[in-house]
């Protein structure tokens, strides 16, 4: 294939370092240049769906929860439509960007996310996706962001289907991708970095 | 059904290519790098899509850390530069309406932070962050100064080389990118483990911004020029949309 020869090379990824809130959440960390920090809100408005609370803090390989991390999360809104210019099956809720980018809290490690419960996504072949959310996260000594996704403890049905959370065998790594509802209607995810914990993260 | 969209709409990504989760001479890489191997699957609409932002969103002067934090009619103190490139991706199209954020350390090494303990001083007229989005032929430019060098914890004497950071988006969440620009020269590149956890030199040198007199201004600012590649779609999005009509 002539066009492999003329492929350019992506980009190195570099660490964020721990002081991405400059350039990514400079309002938290009391640089007001900007009016609001970027993915502060997913909710504009009234929204369609179940709105649901997410939280959950990054453990490293000692269980220490990490003080200095970015998370992003990337989802469909309630019924499976992104909010994205590339999105060609119908127009999504114009109340929900789908975007959340939240730093976590210095003192506690803990993010959180107002949103609402994504609908179905198709896969490659059409079939349906369990309903997930994407996630991303960054921070110093991570060289390359890590994705990983949020999928539904409750959604016992689409999960057995889902396309991905099939092909994991261990029971263990399958339950490091689910979001637990709490008494309070929150969903915990904690993302481990190592340990027998590890929480499955993926390059796609 | 195409073999594009069996596959995916992006190409996969070069993780050989790619720096290691791991790079031990990075301490704060070692207790924070997945053990596990990557589980891997094309990319699907989750992926392909992605938040794309409008020019709308800017401020006047959020291309401009030279006076976007500084006090009416005052400026940043340090070297003036332009910083300016293409943003493209792997098939090498140019990729417009991506947004860039950048963040860097003042003149004297120092970042606006709370958890900064650095003993050089902070300028009172530099904030330290700007944002651009490109235009149509992929292309952005924003102005600054000239970042110093620091030190930094990581061995008993670690200096950072000079850099400005950099987070792009492009139009598909995969292509979600951080990463850092140096500066041609600087004698502190081959020493950083945090270049080192780069696999190769050819990787540092596209990290490494090059001196462009062809776009320096004349008794005003240096130019420095830093390309950036996005992950390749194996399909344009306008392909894609014209099959859906
Ligand atoms: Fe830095």
């Amino acid at each position: 294939m002539t066009e492999e020869n003329e492929r350019l090379k992506e980009s190195p990824s570099q660490t964020a370092g721990p002081y991405v809130h400059i350039g990514c959440t400079p309002n938290f960390t009391g640089i007001a240049t900007y009016e609001t920090d970027l993915g502060a809100l997913m909710k504009l408005g009234p929204v369609t769906g179940q709105e649901i609370t997410i939280e959950g803090a990054i453990f490293d390989g000692d269980g220490a929860p990490l003080l200095d991390a970015l998370v992003e999360i990337w989802q469909a809104d309630a019924n499976g439509l992104f909010n994205s210019a590339n999105e060609m099956r119908g127009a999504s809720d114009p109340n929900f960007s789908g975007w959340g980018r939240c730093p976590v809290d210095m003192e506690t490690g803990e993010f959180r996310f107002e949103t609402v419960k994504p609908g179905r996504v198709p896969w490659v072949d059409g079939s349906l996706q369990a309903p997930h959310i994407t996630m991303w996260i960054v921070a110093r000594g991570i060289n390359i962001g890590l994705q990983t996704r949020i999928y539904f403890a409750d959604e016992v049905e689409a999960n057995l289907s889902d396309p991905i959370l099939s092909q994991i065998d261990d029971r263990d790594r399958l339950t490091s991708l689910l979001a637990n509802e709490d008494e309070n209607g929150t969903h915990r995810f904690d993302v481990h970095l190592q340990g027998p914990r590890e929480t499955v993260f993926f390059d796609i | 059904m195409n073999d594009a969209k069996a596959g995916g709409m992006f190409l996969p990504r070069d993780r050989e290519w790619q720096p290691n989760a791991l790079a031990p001479d990075y301490k704060s890489s070692i207790k924070r790098s997945p053990k596990s191997k990557l589980l891997s699957f094309p990319t699907s609409l989750s992926e392909e899509t992605s938040p794309i932002f409008g020019h709308d969103i800017l401020g006047e002067f959020d291309h401009d850390l030279i006076v976007n934090y500084a006090k009416q009619g005052e400026s940043a103190i340090g070297p003036r530069l332009l910083v300016h490139g293409t943003v493209r991706d792997e098939m090498g199209r140019p990729v417009p309406n991506a947004l860039i954020e950048v963040w860097q350390a003042n003149a004297g090494g120092r970042y606006r932070h709370k958890n900064e303990g650095y003993l050089a001083p902070l300028d009172p007229n530099f904030g330290g962050c700007g944002r651009v989005i490109t235009a149509d032929d992929g292309t952005y430019e924003f102005r600054t100064i000239q970042p110093g060098p620091y030190p930094w914890p990581n061995g008993p004497n670690s200096w950072r080389p000079a850099h400005i950071h950099f987070s792009i988006f492009g139009h598909g969440f995969a292509q979600r990118l951080i990463t850092q620009m140096y500066f041609e020269g600087d004698t502190l590149i081959p020493l950083c483990p945090i270049v080192g956890a780069l696999g190769s030199q050819d990787a540092v040198d596209i990290l490494t911004a090059h001196l462009d007199m062809g776009r320096t201004i004349p008794m005003d600012m240096c130019a420095y020029r830093f390309d950036i590649v996005l992950r390749g779609a194996k399909q344009t999005y306008f392909e894609n949309r014209s099959e859906g009509l």
